[in-house]
């Protein structure tokens, strides 16, 4: 999962557990799209819980990242193909 | 209900790259994927549980950040215990792309990350799943794994010897006493 640490990013939530950044996008995010656990997005694979919420804002996407140590990040990455590639999953 | 440790049919075999790390032809396998290495049952619950399956003719791989590798090569130089590691995000990557399959997958969770990839190992792998939870929040964390696995839980942080009587009674390991 080292490329979306080298994408322009900005952190939502950090160090959070995965329930509190669901909870952050269903309240903050008119534009959500539930994925299951293993989707891939911006080439990395989500690891979470189901429900597992992605917001779209504009032209960028907030999403959970999980890391082992770290517990899980909720970012904001501007990229309209990806937002592209979310809107026809539904 | 506890997953059969027997498997039927043709075994398919892990790890991604077998001509690298050696996989053995009709044995069945299990993936050990273990979290941060910060609380210290898990190094030692891992080799236990590596050298027992083992033991039992399984070929055991085992899946952790680059801090959890070092431990393991630094604990087992000859590799007694664990014969495979690899990265938790290359395993992980191999599971939700279908090119691993192994027989049974056993994830350690002390923290939420750790319910998250057990989660993410249950969506997308059929293997039986068991979770071992440990660690202080460990009655908390298992509240949060819903999915369907074998629960193994206890408050161990620096001693492993409830947790490893635990998984003896789950693997079938208790010494009889009849």
């Amino acid at each position: 999962m080292g490329c979306i640490e080298e994408l322009k990013y900005e952190t939502i939530l950090s160090h959070a557990s995965f329930k509190e950044c669901r909870e952050y996008v269903k309240e903050h995010f008119k534009e959500r799209i539930e994925v299951d656990p293993g989707f891939k997005i911006f080439d990395s694979y989500i690891i979470g819980i189901p429900p597992i919420l992605v917001g779209i804002e504009g032209d960028a996407v907030v999403f959970p990242y999980t890391k082992p140590c770290h517990g899980t990040f909720l970012l904001r990455i501007e990229c309209s193909d990806e937002v592209d590639r979310l809107r026809k999953k539904r | 209900m506890r997953p059969n440790l027997r498997v039927r049919g043709v075994v398919k075999m892990d790890p991604a790259d077998p001509s690298k790390d050696g996989g053995e032809p009709g044995k069945k396998t299990a993936l050990l994927l273990l979290g941060c290495p910060e609380v210290p049952v898990q190094m030692g619950i891992a080799l236990y549980l590596a050298s027992r399956l083992e033991k039992s003719g399984i070929s055991v791989g085992v899946a952790g950040n680059p801090s959890v590798i070092q431990l393991i090569r630094v604990s087992d130089p000859d590799q007694h215990y664990v014969k495979r590691v690899m990265n938790l995000e290359k395993a992980m990557a191999d599971l939700i792309e279908g090119r691993v399959h192994p027989d049974i997958t056993v994830a350690f969770a002390h923290n939420d990350a750790g319910i998250s990839y057990a989660a993410t190992v249950r969506h997308v792998s059929a293997s039986p799943l068991y979770l071992i939870i440990f660690g202080r929040e460990a009655e908390a964390l298992a509240a949060l794994a819903e999915f369907e696995c074998e629960k193994i839980v206890e408050r161990a942080v620096h001693n492993p010897a409830q947790l490893k009587k635990k998984i003896d009674k789950v693997f079938g390991w208790a010494a009889s006493k009849s």
